[in-house]
């Protein structure tokens, strides 16, 4: 950050409005600083392992399918609630608006994800669906984090980089890259929130 | 408009404003303390890009000032240094933003 002011004085208000854009954007990369929830984070990767160790018990893919389901909406609702605990414990009303962008940052992918299960379903090919998840969640983390702290935009590229390591392996490991991505990435990186950015 | 401003030698919007907290790194810091309940000399660094030097001299000019407070802590055998904003200090910015609005507002006039 420069602290110095330039030579040439520029024009009152472009000073003052420069000034503004300042104060609002820190404003906005403060509040994201710690919008994210540490041990939210670290909830939603233990009810992952839990549903990868089903998942891989299932005997058949609606089974299997109905594991991950029942898990991305238990982790969705878990996400929700910890960031609104969080906002709510900080009593700052653009924590809200922050962890609302987030929110709707990180929706398209997730709808995505949605149609493109909807119809790998119906044709069968389910054995694609863990790559598809890790990468897209891991864009959505990417895109909804960018303005956040540089740990998140991080953990966005490392789950895509564990999607694309389940497209080319078999897919009889996607439990596995599902456990890692979902389980052990969020625990981890949640831990580390919880412990540098206040719970 | 722009032209009309540098007409006037010392704007007395501009003079008059609070030079305490117009310096960018300590407005960084009063803005980011604004919207947290607090933040450690840490995540006050890695959020304004600041150094250390650089940070400790500003943030203690708005504590002479009585625009934020500090509380010195161990977390176990590391020293953790934490900032709040102050009452004043909520103040001040809402006044420095006032202060900006009706700048741009006179400017365009």
């Amino acid at each position: 950050m420069n602290a110095r002011l330039p030579r040439t004085p520029p024009a009152l208000d472009s000073e003052a409005e420069s000034s503004i854009r300042f104060i609002r954007s820190t404003m906005e990369r403060a509040a994201s600083f710690t919008a994210v929830p540490g041990w939210g984070g670290v909830a939603m990767g233990v009810t992952a392992l839990v549903a990868a160790w089903l998942a891989s018990r299932a005997t058949t893919s609606s089974a299997w399918l109905a594991v991950w389901l029942v898990e991305a909406v238990l982790a969705c609702g878990i996400g929700v609630w910890a960031v609104a605990a969080k906002a709510r414990r900080s009593d700052t009303p653009l924590f809200a608006g922050t962890a609302r962008r987030f929110a709707t940052t990180l929706a398209p992918p997730i709808v995505a994800a949605a149609i493109a299960t909807v119809a790998l379903a119906r044709d069968g090919q389910v054995g694609l669906l863990p790559p598809i998840w890790l990468t897209l969640y891991g864009a959505g983390v990417i895109t909804g984090g960018a303005a956040s702290v540089p740990a998140v935009p991080v953990l966005g590229l490392l789950f895509m980089a564990t999607g694309a390591a389940a497209f080319f392996t078999p897919p009889s490991w996607g439990n596995t890259w599902l456990a890692i991505g979902f389980g052990g990435l969020q625990i981890v990186f949640g831990v580390y929130i919880a412990r540098r950015h206040g719970g | 408009m722009a032209e009309r401003a540098r007409q006037l030698h010392v704007p007395e919007e501009l003079a008059s404003l609070d030079r305490i907290i117009h310096e960018r790194v300590r407005l960084g810091i009063v803005s980011a303390l604004a919207v947290n309940d607090s933040l450690t000399f840490n995540e006050l660094k890695e959020l304004l890009s600041a150094t250390d030097g650089n940070l400790s001299v500003h943030a203690r000019k708005l504590e002479a000032a009585g625009y934020v407070s500090c509380k010195k802590s161990f977390d176990g055998r590391v020293p953790r240094t934490e900032y709040r904003i102050t009452a004043a200090g909520r103040r001040a910015l809402e006044k420095h933003l006032a202060h900006l609005t009706a700048v741009i507002r006179w400017a365009r006039s």
